[in-house]
């Protein structure tokens, strides 16, 4: 059986996961696996995918796997999508539940237009079409915490369509080796939360919170042109910071405030594509590359062995790292989708097409939406590296850690040190000590301005490396000293005075007369520092 | 003072010659002694009382809230009221009490009107004769009356006369009855497919749909969220229209609803009549049609002719799929509008605990009736992925077919289009309940159904009595958003035709001087 070879590298808490093909990285298999991609059409990008192809035993063919996403990301906002509720984490459980909410009958949806802008914002972020006129849907089952027995979603029209995204996996074993892929998006939909069931098993009982119900969420739908494990949660990732700088989502997994959604098959390239398989609910980048990989993994194995792939909603189990299928009683759903008879279509307009006269309060300009985005990740990593001449998977680290990229920041207004020393700096030293504690950058006992003071110093050679190092390691435990208290409280300086320098080579040199040469380098070495 | 108007009614308020409090008392004590007739489900005696109590204290200080302060009305029981049950006359809702106001009873309260009650309807208004609710069927005023007896007794055999009772059409039954018995002078009605103008036709009174929009259905508890508004059911056009000027307008809580201000008004007294176009549309001529309501109906397009009017026929071609495609589309809507009836936050929950599903079953299963069970099984299946396109879309479509009916009609001129209401005078209950809801519904929507797929305004007007002494209306149908336009046109008819007033005083002997009712005048349009 194929041995896929899974190489999971750590780059502070963020992590690297490379699906490697034991055989050629760049030969046969890659190209094919392109060139399946474009049968299908739907490549509208020249990439060459991770490892899309599985060598199997000598002789047998290859298999390509195909993953597409359905990301749920909570809108931040301060009321429902429909209903007038707040919207909390956290909350006492249904403590923010209107009428609306809890479906109590002749209650109707009244559209929240923080939500609609979100929307909006996130699909001109996305590079999407944005729908002048999006129309939305009753999508109905049967579930104890569904209130209203439907949901109202954007099925037939959506608020915004066609849109890419762009996304940075490591290639090589450096983690230098970056290249950009894109993976298309179908559509972005508004849509409501459900509540919450808590499953009191001793007891049987179902206890229903509907805090959540009703609170907005932005399907985005990432069309299957990933294929391993790493694709998906580096995409995921970039829709995390996007939706992060645009303020449209806190996209915190932890919290389910982004819930993603993976359909995997696997087929042998040149063949049409495999039975799919949905992973379901995954709430952690990690959990859902290693979902990926283990299914793409079973349903080969699957395959190899002569058996077939059941279309099917599986979910991950984290502690087991495989994937079960959910029990589903009722087998396949019919949703029985409708239009939502008490939301006219959703009109949005551009400067273009704006009514004269229309009530700014009543109506959405896309324009106006557009001009005030906020920088987008890629944007800043881009300004980092033109500005600050950082390597490229520098300025990813930078924007992968909640605060790090404003810590840099901060540091470098405060700082005489080069740029790039800072760089080394924040994401070597400090970033690996936040690491080693485990803590977020909010969390570190160090602040930028003494790290810029102790950058300064060293800049101008007041202390050697290896002291700053050693002041950096004071700056952590001790809080409250600067690195000049702790510089002089040391004795750390450099000495700065010729002579006296050169008394103590004379001295050193004299006292061990066989290094001598050896010495001497060693000494010039230790004052260009 | 109990057969007046409600704007005379309002008038003798203001002058003092009867206070909020007696008035309430009146119609109280009419409602206990017609109780047979089984249009109430609630009587809310106490919380009437005392909003009658605090409308005199107004009218004391000379802070009369406007022509509403002091009235009593009633509600039908598919509108939601804060702290008085609300049930939809289904086991499902029995012992709901909603913690809101729907937006048109707070506008009715919050001008100062007396709620007298809840009236009883079909099952969550899925009916066409207010015979299928779980509170019993309501029984027509009519029944009882002079007018009716005197006719029966020429041809009655020794028949049990308490057995022939007659329906009173659907499904807002119960507040056609309560306006026709006196015992209010405005009631709200539901109107889907005819549920208002139906039982007004029945009851001898006006039955005004206002168009798609122009009030808010929020606290409604909806049949069909794209064709319910609520429905006005008085004793002339002229209170229909002072109801209508309190109600109308946008509401924040119903996105369906204009964003334009509507301003009150009142109607004026006279309509240019030689300037108006009548339309008769031709298909509206069923054979199923009885020969008298067509009689009526020939008499009133030559009443507006010979006043000058121009009256032609015009044609609505898709009239034949209406009922169809109502079917289709009032069935799946129905269907998911009933989902979320599964126990859990609201309503009837059954004794199962075995699971979450058998527990929805036997919740559902006990809480609806035949009726809502058998419309919601068809929703589903015209829903399902396998049907929608064949079913609901096409529904869909000839609705939009429909709808550029009427489009066309009025663009070509038509003023208002002139119709049948019902087929035929109200029918005994014994003979009503040989059909199946469904069957009923079918025929008694004919007429009706194809406005609300189109989302116009339209009134029922009582024009005559029939041979056997009953009531029979005809429906004016008007330009969307035209609707002061349409009741002044139906004021001018009901000015013409003159309909004799409903007399009960043997039944309420007792209750005979609380009547003021004129004889009964000569007909213009009488055979």
């Amino acid at each position: 059986m194929a041995a896929l070879v899974v190489r999971l590298s750590c780059l502070g808490k963020r992590w690297v996961l490379a699906c490697i093909d034991g055989g050629s990285r760049h030969g046969r298999g890659a190209a094919i696996g392109l060139t399946s991609r474009r049968k299908r059409g739907q490549s509208s990008v020249a990439q060459q995918p991770l490892i899309a192809v599985q060598k199997s035993r000598k002789g047998e063919r290859e298999w390509a796997a195909v993953v597409g996403l359905e990301i749920h990301a909570q809108i931040s906002s301060n009321s429902k999508l429909f209903s007038g509720s707040q919207v909390h984490f956290a909350a006492p459980p249904n403590s923010l539940v209107s009428f609306f909410d809890a479906s109590l009958p002749g209650t109707l949806p009244v559209l929240n237009r923080r939500c609609v802008e979100a929307a909006v914002m996130t699909g001109l972020a996305l590079n999407c079409r944005i729908n002048k006129k999006s129309l939305f849907d009753r999508k109905h089952y049967f579930y104890a915490d569904l209130p209203a027995g439907y949901q109202i979603t954007q099925q037939r029209l959506p608020i915004a369509v066609n849109g890419c995204l762009a996304y940075s996996v490591s290639v090589g074993k450096k983690p230098s080796q970056v290249s950009t892929r894109t993976v298309r998006i179908k559509q972005i939909q508004l849509e409501q939360d459900s509540g919450k069931s808590l499953h009191d098993e001793p007891r049987s009982q179902t206890l229903i919170d509907l805090n959540r119900a009703g609170v907005g969420l932005l399907e985005v739908v990432l069309e299957p042109d990933m294929s391993c494990g790493e694709e998906a949660a580096s995409a995921v990732r970039e829709l995390q910071l996007i939706l992060q700088a645009l303020g449209t989502s806190q996209a915190n997994m932890a919290e389910g405030q982004l819930r993603v959604d993976a359909n995997i098959s696997v087929h042998h390239p040149g063949e049409p594509l495999g039975v799919r398989t949905e992973v379901k609910n995954l709430n952690s980048a990690r959990f859902l590359a290693k979902a990926i990989d283990f299914e793409i993994k079973r349903q080969i194995h699957e395959l190899e062995n002569g058996r077939k792939i059941l279309n099917e909603t599986r979910s991950f189990d984290d502690k087991l790292g495989c994937t079960m299928p959910m029990r589903d009683k009722e087998g396949k759903q019919d949703y029985r989708f409708m239009p939502e008879p008490n939301l006219p279509p959703l009109l949005l307009y551009d400067t273009a097409s704006l009514p004269p006269g229309a009530d700014p309060q009543q109506v959405i300009n896309i324009d106006w939406i557009r001009e005030r985005l906020p920088e987008l990740p890629g944007k800043t990593r881009e300004k980092l590296i033109q500005q600050y001449g950082m390597l490229p998977e520098h300025s990813f680290t930078l924007l992968n850690e909640v605060g790090l990229l404003e810590f840099f920041q901060n540091v470098i207004k405060e700082t005489r040190a080069e740029p790039k020393k800072v760089t080394s700096w924040v994401l070597n030293i400090f970033l690996g000590f936040l690491k080693q504690q485990n803590l977020a950058v909010n969390e570190s006992p160090v602040t930028p301005s003494a790290l810029a003071e102790l950058l300064n110093l060293l800049d101008r050679k007041a202390i050697s490396s290896s002291a700053a190092r050693q002041v950096f390691e004071e700056l952590w435990r001790s809080k409250g000293k600067t690195p000049s208290q702790i510089v002089s409280e040391k004795k750390l300086e450099l000495m700065q005075d010729q002579e006296a320098l050169e008394r103590v080579c004379h001295t050193v040199m004299e006292g061990h007369p066989q290094v001598g040469v050896e010495g001497r380098r060693k000494a010039m070495h230790f004052s260009a520092c | 003072m109990l057969g007046r108007t409600l704007r005379e009614v309002s008038t003798a308020l203001k002058q003092g010659h009867i206070t909020p409090t007696e008035l309430c008392q009146k119609c109280l004590s009419l409602i206990k002694k017609t109780k047979f007739l089984n249009a109430y489900i609630t009587v809310s005696e106490e919380v009437a009382l005392k909003q009658a109590e605090e409308s005199e204290k107004r009218y004391k200080k000379g802070h009369s809230l406007g022509d509403l302060d002091g009235i009593p009305v009633a509600v039908k029981d598919n509108f939601s009221t804060s702290s008085i049950e609300t049930t939809c006359a289904s086991n499902m809702l029995k012992g709901y009490v909603p913690p809101y106001n729907a937006t048109v009873v707070q506008k009715l309260l919050d001008k100062g009107a007396v709620l007298m009650g809840k009236t009883n309807l079909d099952e969550f208004a899925m009916g066409s004769g207010s015979t299928d609710g779980v509170f019993g069927p309501v029984k027509n005023p009519w029944s009882y009356s002079k007018q009716y007896r005197e006719k029966r007794k020429q041809k009655a055999h020794g028949e049990n006369e308490d057995s022939n009772w007659l329906i009173t059409g659907g499904s807002s039954g119960g507040s056609a009855a309560a306006v026709a018995a006196f015992t209010c002078f405005a009631a709200l009605g539901s109107d889907t497919g005819g549920s208002t103008r139906n039982p007004a036709a029945h009851c001898g009174v006006v039955g005004f749909k206002p168009s798609y929009g122009l009030v808010s259905r929020h606290g409604l508890i909806p049949l069909v969220n794209s064709m319910d508004v609520p429905g006005i059911l008085t004793r002339c056009v002229d209170d229909a229209a002072i109801v209508l000027g309190m109600l109308a307008g946008h509401d924040p809580k119903d996105s369906t609803t204009i964003q334009d201000p509507v301003k009150p008004f009142t109607l004026p007294t006279f309509a240019d009549v030689n300037k108006l176009c009548i339309g008769i549309p031709k298909e509206y001529l069923a054979p199923e049609l009885s020969s008298e309501v067509r009689s009526f109906w020939s008499k009133a397009a030559n009443l507006f002719e010979s006043e000058g009017a121009k009256v032609i026929e015009v044609s609505l071609p898709h009239t034949s799929y209406s009922i169809v495609c109502y079917h289709v589309l009032c069935t799946s809507e129905v269907a998911s509008n009933m989902a979320r009836f599964d126990g859990l936050e609201y309503g009837h929950r059954c004794d199962i605990n075995v699971s979450t599903e058998a527990m929805y079953a036997a919740t559902r299963r006990e809480g609806f009736n035949d009726v809502v069970r058998g419309r919601i099984l068809s929703g589903n299946f015209f829903l399902l992925k396998e049907n929608y396109e064949n079913y609901f879309i096409k529904a869909q479509k000839v609705r939009r077919l429909i709808a550029n009916d009427f489009v066309n009609v009025f663009n070509s001129g038509v003023d208002v289009l002139l119709t049948p209401t019902t087929l035929s005078e109200a029918v005994p209950y014994l003979e009503f309940i040989k059909e199946d809801n469904r069957t009923r519904s079918a025929q008694d929507d004919i007429f009706t159904q194809a406005v609300n797929m189109a989302g116009l305004p339209a009134v029922s007007v009582p024009v005559a009595l029939s041979n056997q002494g009953l009531p029979i209306g005809l429906q004016f149908i008007g330009r969307a958003f035209c609707d002061q336009q349409l009741l002044k046109i139906a004021k001018w008819f009901e000015k013409q035709v003159q309909f004799p007033v409903i007399q009960l005083q043997e039944l309420m002997d007792d209750c005979s001087s609380d009547f003021e009712i004129e004889k009964l005048s000569s007909v213009s349009l009488k055979q």
